[in-house]
Formats: C-alpha cells, sequence, structure tokens
C-alpha cells in the first residue's frame, strides 16, 4: 500500500536527519526538504486523478471550465506554499515561513478576484 | 519509490562521509582542508536536491496546467 511506503521513508529519512543532526546540520536540512519533495512528487499522481475526476463531474454540470482553471490555480499555489512554508519553519524560519505563507495568501486573493465579480454581478442581477 | 529512497541514502551518504572527513582532516591539523571537503560536501548534495527539485515543479506545473 502506498501509505506504508510514504510512512516507512518518511521515518527512515527522520532517522538520518536525527543522526546527522548535530554533526552537520544543513546536510539534515537537505535530507528533510528531499523527502518533502519526494513524497510531494509522489502525491502528484493521486491528485491528477482526482482533478480528472473534478473535470469531469464540472463537463457534466456544465459549469464554467474557466472558474475550475482557477481553481486548480488557487490549489497549486496553496500546495506549494504550504510545502516551502512548512520545509523552511522545520529549519527554525518561522519568520519567513510566515512571509511564505503571506504571499501564497495574496497571489490566491489576487486570482479570487474575477470569481468574486461574477458572484456579485449574478446577486445583482437576481436582486434588480 | 525505491529510486527515491535510494537519493536519500546517497545525501545521507554524503553527509556522514563530509562529517567524518571533517573530524579527521582536523584531527591531522589540516584545518583548511576541513572546510574545503565539507563545503564540497554540501555543494554536491545541493546540486542533487536541486534536480530533484526541478523535477517536481516542472510535475506540478504539468499537474496543475499552469503556463
Amino acid at each position: 500500500m502506498d501509505i506504508l511506503q510514504i510512512v516507512g521513508l518518511a521515518l527512515i529519512a527522520t532517522f538520518l536527519v536525527l543522526t546527522l543532526k548535530w554533526q552537520s546540520p544543513t546536510i539534515a536540512f537537505l535530507i528533510s526538504m528531499l523527502t518533502g519533495v519526494l513524497i510531494f512528487a509522489f502525491l502528484l499522481s493521486p491528485i491528477k486523478l482526482i482533478f480528472a475526476e473534478i473535470e469531469k463531474l464540472a463537463g457534466a454540470a456544465n459549469v464554467d471550465l474557466k472558474f475550475l482553471g482557477t481553481i486548480l490555480k488557487i490549489i497549486a499555489i496553496a500546495y506549494i506554499a504550504e510545502f516551502a512554508a512548512q520545509i523552511v519553519r522545520d529549519s527554525g524560519e518561522a519568520g519567513l515561513a510566515a512571509k511564505i505563507e503571506f504571499a501564497g495568501k495574496i497571489f490566491i486573493l489576487v486570482l479570487a478576484i474575477p470569481i468574486v465579480k461574477v458572484v456579485i454581478d449574478t446577486i445583482m442581477r437576481v436582486l434588480s | 519509490m525505491s529510486m527515491a529512497v535510494g537519493t536519500i541514502m546517497q545525501i545521507a551518504g554524503i553527509g556522514f562521509l563530509v562529517a567524518v572527513l571533517h573530524t579527521v582532516l582536523k584531527s591531522a591539523g589540516k584545518e583548511e582542508f576541513a572546510h574545503w571537503t565539507t563545503l564540497t560536501g554540501l555543494i554536491i548534495a545541493l546540486l542533487l536536491i536541486v534536480s530533484k527539485l526541478n523535477l517536481l515543479f516542472t510535475e506540478i506545473t504539468s499537474v496543475f496546467r499552469i503556463q
């Protein structure tokens, strides 16, 4: 089962990080980053599957695909920002991690503006 | 998945090697050699990881269909 592989990989990596922690902390940080990269790369294929399903459902419910594209981008930004922020916070730079998350939020807001505009337009049309 | 464990073991190997070399060279009196080996070990590990990171980011752009 895939989850066992991921858990095994993470436990081995934590063991290696701890053994190398006091000798060379930078290599320990690199190992933890590499494990993060590998686990996220491993998770991409299920995510691709989920998006294919969502797209099919959206097609059936004839939702405008442009919004689906924006939602996809928003999820991607959240996904990457979370990935980087956790690694940076792990290495002790909490301030930097907060900045990364803040930047992620700003980019998501920028992407969300058109959707909010459409929602408001439809409400106005319904009310007037 | 096994390729993944391989890379982690590689980086850990570099880390151990560098740490041992550092202490050995320091005790042998060649201080600046020790620092050089640590630096090169770090650079090699970083290059390895940057290639994996590049792989991940290209895959993300393809999965999330970002241009």
